[in-house]
């Protein structure tokens, strides 16, 4: 027996309301496929996608389902499997808006919420057309004076909350810790929104608490509304210490993906597929 | 002898660039930066200026345990030398664009987005931009979007910025004062490759320099000489001064005393027609190559 909230995976995929404000974890911080498909499956509608910082299959296929309103990101990629093309035809035809950022603003607006300031200051941005083009950013003068850039400039973004974070771990220990490792940017998004929930390969029997080592890799269970085992769960993408990205997957997607009919096709076969258990 | 790559020769060009580094980061998906700074850190091994090096995205090269915003951050409080930046298009005043071509949002041809490159390109002291497809589609006079730009006015926190740019082809050092890059060095394995094609009836050799600077260094054995400033008149077969070996079919590869003259005669070549223009650099890098030579 468990301490927590132990949903399912169709559970969580069902607190993904039409239109909310989505937290999407970077390909290297646990993505929760197996979630994502059932998003997808019950044809979920204007979901604004706030990446920290990027997205790749995960966006991609959210997007080229019909599921995406609006992003805001810094890049959505395949990396070595080339450019995302559900999402570079959103743009190139105005199906969705996008709110260009850079890494590290998503990450400051993020963290004014986990300090509960309404806005964050960042260095950098100013002469870009990411700064023109964002009407929610804003700049000041330094009030504070204290810097050798006399009359410096600098601009201050806003606090952003999320709706819902959903993210795929290796472990959940037996009161509901989850571990995290070193992707800390996953604390991060679980501090800055309002609702988390987590998929795992495991739920081990021990309380990541008993070991200082451990309770360092840790995301506490008080930021954490329910947990789901998902044995593969961040299938085809990869997850840390336990496998690596399946590439013939990504190729496969990357290659189909190039236009919408066998876009819809092979998210048809991937679904039917069933590759997630304990969903 | 062996085969050398032209990635290799990146990859040593790179890491020479990194001799007096403390700390260099490589981003995601960045194998010839990357195996640059791995291999300028084998070189100082036995050396007590140990070069440390950050991987993102690997597991045993990513010395950062507080989640991806420590690179931003580190960046910030100065602790990292060198940093990598690409482009889709990068332009004469180095303002880089990682977003897309034609007009924004809805662009012609979107490409991932700006990463972190709106902080980096300003926090890290030495940006080494890095492109290996050097052509028109990707050097460019403007941008079509700025991600970062590639100066700033006094009143913006600055202390970093471009300092090098590199392609396949050449090697080039960014002057902030005159906001325009220099060429360095051309990349000898394309030197090598136009000392091969010497001599071969399709490819024709212009040295661009007035005569006085030809008569000083001699030049390309058989290159036909044509200064800068003339080149509009002996390419335009309208003209009487038009010159009859020109085709506008075949290869022309251009030399000038360091590589700026022959770029911007290239410029006019290709905006008058010529299909197939190509700059071997300066005069120094042929002769120190063994090309052939007028003397």
């Amino acid at each position: 027996m468990v301490n927590f909230t132990q949903i399912t995976v169709k559970d969580i995929a069902k607190e993904v309301k039409d239109n909310c404000l989505l937290g999407i974890p970077a390909d290297y911080s646990g993505v929760p496929m197996s979630v994502t498909i059932e998003i997808i499956k019950n044809k979920t509608k204007g979901l604004r996608l706030y990446c920290l910082p990027l997205t790749t299959i995960q966006g991609d296929m959210l997007i080229g389902s019909g599921c995406v309103n609006e992003i805001e990101t810094a890049a959505v990629t395949l990396g070595e499997y080339g450019q995302a093309p559900r999402f570079q035809d959103a743009i190139e035809n105005s199906k969705i808006n996008i709110k260009d950022s850079t890494c590290p603003a998503l990450h400051a607006q993020l963290q004014a919420t986990e300090k509960s300031v309404p806005f964050m200051p960042l260095r950098g941005i100013l002469g870009s057309d990411l700064y023109k083009n964002r009407n929610d950013w804003s700049v000041i003068d330094n009030p504070m004076n204290n810097s050798n850039t006399n009359d410096e400039k600098i601009v201050i973004l806003p606090a952003v909350q999320l709706d819902i974070l959903i993210f795929h771990a290796s472990k959940a220990d037996i009161n509901g810790n989850v571990q995290i490792g070193r992707r800390r940017e996953l604390a991060t998004l679980a501090h800055a929104s309002k609702k988390v929930y987590v998929t795992v390969e495991e739920i081990v029997d021990e309380d990541f608490f008993d070991s200082e080592l451990k309770a360092a890799a840790t995301l506490p269970s008080l930021y954490v509304n329910g947990i789901s085992l998902a044995k593969n769960g961040a299938w085809p993408c990869g997850l840390t210490d336990y496998y690596d990205i399946d590439t013939n997957e990504m190729s496969k997607y990357a290659k189909a993906a190039k236009y919408q009919e066998t876009f819809d096709e092979y998210m048809r076969d991937f679904i039917s597929q069933n590759n997630y258990s304990n969903i | 002898m062996t085969e050398i790559f032209q990635s290799e020769i990146i990859i040593s060009e790179i890491s020479n660039l990194l001799k007096d580094d403390k700390h260099v980061a490589i981003g995601a998906a960045s194998p010839i930066p990357g195996s640059a700074a791995l291999l300028a850190q084998e070189e100082r091994k036995n050396t007590n200026r140990k070069l440390q090096v950050t991987i993102l995205h690997s597991q045993k090269f990513n010395n950062f345990t507080d989640g991806s915003r420590e690179l931003f951050d580190a960046s910030a409080q100065g602790r990292i030398d060198t940093f990598f930046l690409g482009g889709v298009q990068i332009d004469g005043e180095a303002n880089i664009n990682l977003v897309g071509t034609g007009r924004y949002p809805k662009l012609d041809k979107r490409f991932s987005g700006s990463f972190g490159s709106a902080l980096m390109y300003f926090v890290v002291p030495k940006i080494i931009l890095f492109r290996e497809e050097h052509t028109p589609r990707t050097l460019v006079k403007k941008v079509d979007f700025i991600s970062a730009p590639g100066i700033s006015p006094p009143n913006i926190y600055r202390p970093g910025g471009p300092k090098y740019l590199i392609t396949n082809k050449a090697l080039f050092s960014f002057n902030k004062k005159k906001k325009n890059f220099k060429i360095e060095k051309i990349n000898p394995k394309f030197t090598l490759d136009a000392i091969k094609k010497h001599g071969s009836d399709e490819t024709i050799f212009i040295d661009v320099r007035d005569s006085g600077d030809i008569q000083k260094t001699g030049t390309i054995k058989d290159a036909l000489t044509i200064p800068r400033g003339f080149i509009e008149f002996a390419a335009d077969d309208q003209t009487p001064y038009f010159n009859t070996k020109l085709n506008k079919n075949s290869e022309i590869i251009l030399v000038c005393g360091a590589g700026g003259q022959a770029a911007l005669s290239g410029k006019t070549l290709i905006e008058m027609g010529y299909n197939n223009v190509k700059n071997v650099g300066g005069i120094e890098d042929w002769e120190k190559n063994k090309g052939p030579m007028d003397k």
